[in-house]
């Protein structure tokens, strides 16, 4: 499910073109969460602010349900996201692993990886140039 | 969590949660007037009436507590999946449900502080008939005088006595509902 | 006194009709697209999602350009969306130790697990307008350098192990939230927290600097400044356990205070906190310096009369939008009261002439 929320919409619409019969047990709707952080990274629980989020639970003919909630207001990101989810709890689940799941999680990483590789280059060597006398 | 708790939310949310909105509004405006209402079809022992109700008013942010009969998993998990209000014990609800016997004493029920009469509780009453007869009320939002079923007087005049604080009341019977707000003086019939 | 008139309403619907195309501008000057503005002005999209206080930067831009570039009214229109959307729950506190970190500095430790990140910072230019940016250009791509990424823990961390830093010790207590319930003082700690991280840059900057400048001084150090993105974890109900359903960027700040000693507390270093959405790190070591001074009563601390330490004025004031919108109320029309206003001070002016003539007789 997380693979899924972070992936790019467009992205997973590529991969996942085809929206498999289903009956909608919870339309896509879009609310906010409250974003918490800790006082001092570490203590008592604030409430920072909220973010868009949009959420989505279909069920298969099979049976087979599927829940979805991700970050923004794209509807058809929660329901493709909810659907791939039902996916997951059928025979097609190594199929959307194969060529859903594990690519953009690969996808992911390779894009985590850039962006790291970016800030270890403005990590600072730092030199002596002269030591005080003591 | 079992399929029946995935079904049985609106199925339009903003028209039907609107419409239902309204129907709660002019219930509480309007004591002992009995409205339908449509749209839920939660598990039982949970009217139609009651479910469409906790929809509409209930939230993450509003403790709930389900007394006796309707404290079942069928009716969490509904609640779980299409309302999302944390369970919580009689002192905390923002909103309990279940029939009069089983809300007993509903003196343990908020009923707000002098500067904020609203941190109190909704009582939502299921009851197993609601009609247009029993004891006599006036008040705000009532022409002359209303009558409505309800389970008893007593503990109604003693919550209308704590005025401006006490609890709220709506009695829900099927799909049908009224309401009984805490401003509302009852006598007997 | 307030008394309804009507009228204008044909002047209003000009007046919108001809805000419109001054927002557009010379149409032969191609118009921006909120893709634009989320991309390339960033950081005033990261100021409208924190003061605004709703993570979603394609909306933020969307109000950037609806405002004509007025942070507050873009503010203000997010502020007014927020409240449209349901509340579906809370996430998870973040763990900004486990941020992947664009930016990570310290000005107390030199050396320090994980480094000194610079990360695409504003420091270290020469504030020389750059009029290669007047004409159209592509950038070149950014220097990169293959790495292990390896964990990068609070520098606070290492001072708590020597004891010579108060701990902030694991609670988890439900927060109060101001968008829900009144504020009310005083305030819990969370709750100014939360008041400061949508508060305007500006007022909490001013208020901080005030703070450095001698009116209620704790002497600061930034402990540790990071910036990057973390996952935002949501309990599912229908699930019952929490899934990461995506990811915000933050600014963290923590600053290391010196501290002689209270009644209460033995001498060692104090802690200030600022947290916010997107890249904003003049924000968040403002609010660090400000969470610092309005500690001064759990610290056992003496209150100077200092703005930053009276936590009334603080938060009572922090918020634009409640500013704004009674600062500019004031021009809406007030008729009748100026009326009122008007014949008092005929009046007094009147019976202080006949009480000057009096005298003289």
């Amino acid at each position: 499910m997380a693979i899924l929320a972070k992936a790019p919409p467009a992205r997973l619409a590529e991969l996942l073109p085809d929206l498999a019969a289903h009956a909608v047990l919870r339309a896509p709707e879009t609310g906010a969460v409250m974003v918490r952080g800790r006082t001092g990274g570490t203590g008592a629980p604030f409430n920072l602010g909220e973010m868009t989020v949009t959420r989505c639970s279909v069920r298969l003919d099979c049976g087979a349900v599927g829940h979805a909630w991700v970050q923004g207001r794209d509807k058809a990101h929660a329901t493709r996201a909810a659907l791939a989810d039902s996916l997951m709890q059928t025979d097609a689940a190594p199929r959307i692993r194969a060529m859903v799941l594990e690519v953009l999680a690969a996808e992911a990483k390779a894009a985590r990886t850039a962006r790291a590789g970016k800030a270890a280059a403005t990590r600072v060597d730092f030199f002596t140039l002269v030591r005080g006398e003591d | 969590m079992q399929a029946q708790s995935l079904t049985g939310g609106f199925a339009d949310a903003p028209v039907e949660s609107a419409r239902a909105f309204r129907a709660i509004l002019e219930a509480m405006a309007r004591p002992g007037t009995i409205r339908r209402v449509e749209g839920a079809a939660p598990p039982a022992p949970l009217s139609p009436a009651a479910g469409v109700a906790l929809l509409v008013l209930a939230d993450p942010t509003t403790p709930l507590f389900l007394a006796g009969a309707v404290d079942c998993p069928a009716v969490r998990d509904w609640v779980a999946f299409h309302i999302g209000a944390p369970l919580a014990g009689a002192e905390e609800a923002a909103f309990a449900v279940g029939t009069w016997a089983d809300l007993q004493p509903v003196t343990r029920f908020r009923i707000g502080q002098p500067d904020y009469p609203d941190r109190s509780a909704t009582l939502i009453v299921e009851a197993d008939r609601l009609e247009a007869d029993g004891p006599r009320l006036t008040g705000p939002g009532i022409r002359e005088a209303a009558r409505l079923s309800l389970p008893e007087t007593a503990a109604f005049q003693a919550n209308r006595a704590l005025f401006p604080l006490g609890w709220d009341c709506i009695l829900t019977c099927g799909d049908r509902l009224a309401a009984l707000p805490r401003s509302t003086r009852l006598e007997d019939a | 006194m307030y008394v309804a008139v009507k009228g204008g309403e044909r002047a209003i619907d000009n007046a919108h009709a001809w805000l419109a195309e001054e927002r557009r501008g010379d149409p032969a000057v191609p118009e921006l697209t909120v893709a634009q503005i989320r991309e390339q002005m960033r950081l005033a999209v990261n100021r409208v999602m924190a003061e605004g206080s709703l993570y979603d930067p394609d909306l933020a831009a969307l109000a950037i350009k609806q405002s004509r570039g007025d942070l507050i009214e873009a503010v203000f229109l997010i502020r007014a969306y927020r409240t449209t959307l349901p509340r579906l729950g809370a996430s998870q506190p973040v763990d900004t130790a486990a941020m992947a970190v664009d930016r990570r500095v310290s000005a107390t430790f030199k050396d320090l697990p994980g480094g000194q990140v610079l990360g695409p910072t504003f420091d270290y230019t020469h504030r020389l307008l750059d009029f290669k940016l007047a004409a159209e250009g592509e950038v070149a791509a950014a220097p990169t350098q293959d790495t292990i990424p390896e964990p990068v823990p609070h520098v606070t961390g290492f001072l708590n192990r020597d004891g010579l830093i108060e701990a902030e010790p694991r609670d988890d207590t439900a927060p109060p939230d101001l968008t829900r319930e009144p504020l009310e003082l005083p305030a819990a700690r969370p709750l100014r927290l939360q008041a400061l991280a949508r508060g305007d840059e500006g007022f909490v900057l001013s208020l901080a600097y005030s703070t450095q400048r001698g009116y209620g001084r704790t002497h600061a150090f930034v402990g540790e400044l990071r910036i990057g993105r973390v996952a935002v974890e949501v309990d599912i109900p229908e699930l019952g356990f929490a899934v990461e359903i995506g990811e915000v960027e933050l600014t963290e700040c923590e600053t290391v205070n010196q501290f002689k000693g209270s009644k209460t507390e033995p001498p060692q270093f104090t802690r200030g906190y600022g947290l916010v959405f997107g890249q904003s790190e003049r924000k968040s070591i403002a609010m660090s310096l400000v969470d610092r001074a309005l500690r001064w009563k759990e610290l056992g601390e003496d209150f100077t009369g200092a703005p930053a330490q009276d936590e009334e004025f603080v938060l009572y004031h922090c918020d634009n939008i409640q500013a704004t919108g009674f600062l500019e109320h004031i021009k809406l029309p007030h008729y009748v009261d100026f009326q009122a206003e008007l014949e008092l001070v005929r009046r007094l002016r009147a019976e202080a002439a006949a009480a000057v003539q009096e005298a003289a007789e």
